[in-house]
């Protein structure tokens, strides 16, 4: 009897470790932080972009409006990819940008060709005001409403994106 | 001698500031070494040259100079960008298997030898 039970005993756990490896190999190993929804806004403190000002966020956002904030950086090429799609926003809603490692000369050049959707730039040299909103590349957006973040895009804003931002901030 | 006493004490302070330097130093070494770098996944931020790691050692210099503990560094990124951020989790509900696992596969194996080898022997 003891004989019998060890070898089913093995087997069984040998297909449970299949198993676990089996859909272990079909998982992704490449990790996208959970798109929180609905937290406070991070508090920060940042540097203006045209006028040097240093604003703290509260300053920022008003309370019952919608704001779309956005991060990108003249060198990074998807964020040139979603500009017209943030022109088009820029009549629905106000934009803030948050220019992410960048220098002032080529972000004003990239401004000067594709046009400004932005009611504020922050300018962020070193990256840390990015981090503060969680973010880990260029370009991502955040949509905020009273103080909260609703919506958070990873990558570049698409035609479903900017088709869901519009109906959310009907 | 009053000078001499002076610059003994310039060099004791200099010697201290010294010393803090090297301890901040190190919390930052050990810290960068725990986090993970998300843009080149499977390196550490301290090992990792992207932007993205370029900007966490420089927010890990602000906090520690602000005066916050490792494990409140730690809090803080989790916060932001959830648990896999560490190379170390911590032991809860999420990650408890991952902990426990390994010991009792251990205590298993340790129980089997010792009835297999140790009892069969007497």
């Amino acid at each position: 009897m003891k004989n019998k039970v060890l070898p089913f005993f093995l087997i069984i756990i040998f297909i449970f470790i299949f198993i676990i490896f089996y859909k272990g190999l079909q998982d992704t190993n490449i990790y996208t932080p959970k798109t929180k929804i609905n937290y406070v806004v991070p508090k920060f403190e940042a540097n203006l972009f045209y006028s040097n000002k240093t604003v703290n966020s509260s300053e920022i956002f008003e309370p019952n409006k919608f704001y779309l904030l956005n991060i990108w950086s003249s060198w990074c090429v998807p964020c040139r990819q979603e500009h017209s799609i943030l022109m088009e926003l820029k009549k629905k809603t106000q934009i803030i940008g948050i220019n992410y490692k960048d220098t002032k000369i080529s972000a004003e050049k990239f401004l000067d060709e594709f046009g400004n959707p932005y009611q504020k730039i922050i300018f962020d040299k070193d990256g840390t005001t990015a981090i503060e909103w969680g973010a880990y590349g260029v370009p991502e957006s955040f949509l905020i409403y009273n103080d909260r973040v609703l919506k958070k895009y990873i990558g570049p804003l698409n035609k479903e994106s900017f088709k869901e931002i519009k109906s959310l901030i009907k | 001698m009053k000078i001499f006493k002076l610059i003994l004490i310039v060099l004791i302070i200099f010697s201290f500031n010294n010393l803090k330097a090297n301890i901040n130093e190190d919390i930052k070494y050990k810290i960068t070494k725990n986090l993970r770098c998300l843009i080149c996944q499977g390196q550490s931020v301290y090992d990792s040259d992207s932007e993205f790691a370029n900007s966490l050692k420089v927010l890990v210099d602000k906090k520690l100079q602000e005066g916050l503990s490792e494990n409140q560094i730690y809090d803080y990124f989790k916060d932001k960008y959830g648990e896999w951020i560490l190379y170390d989790p911590k032991l809860n509900k999420n990650t408890y298997i991952l902990w426990l696992l390994p010991i009792l596969i251990f205590l298993i194996g340790g129980a089997i030898i010792f009835k297999n080898f140790i009892i069969k022997k007497n």
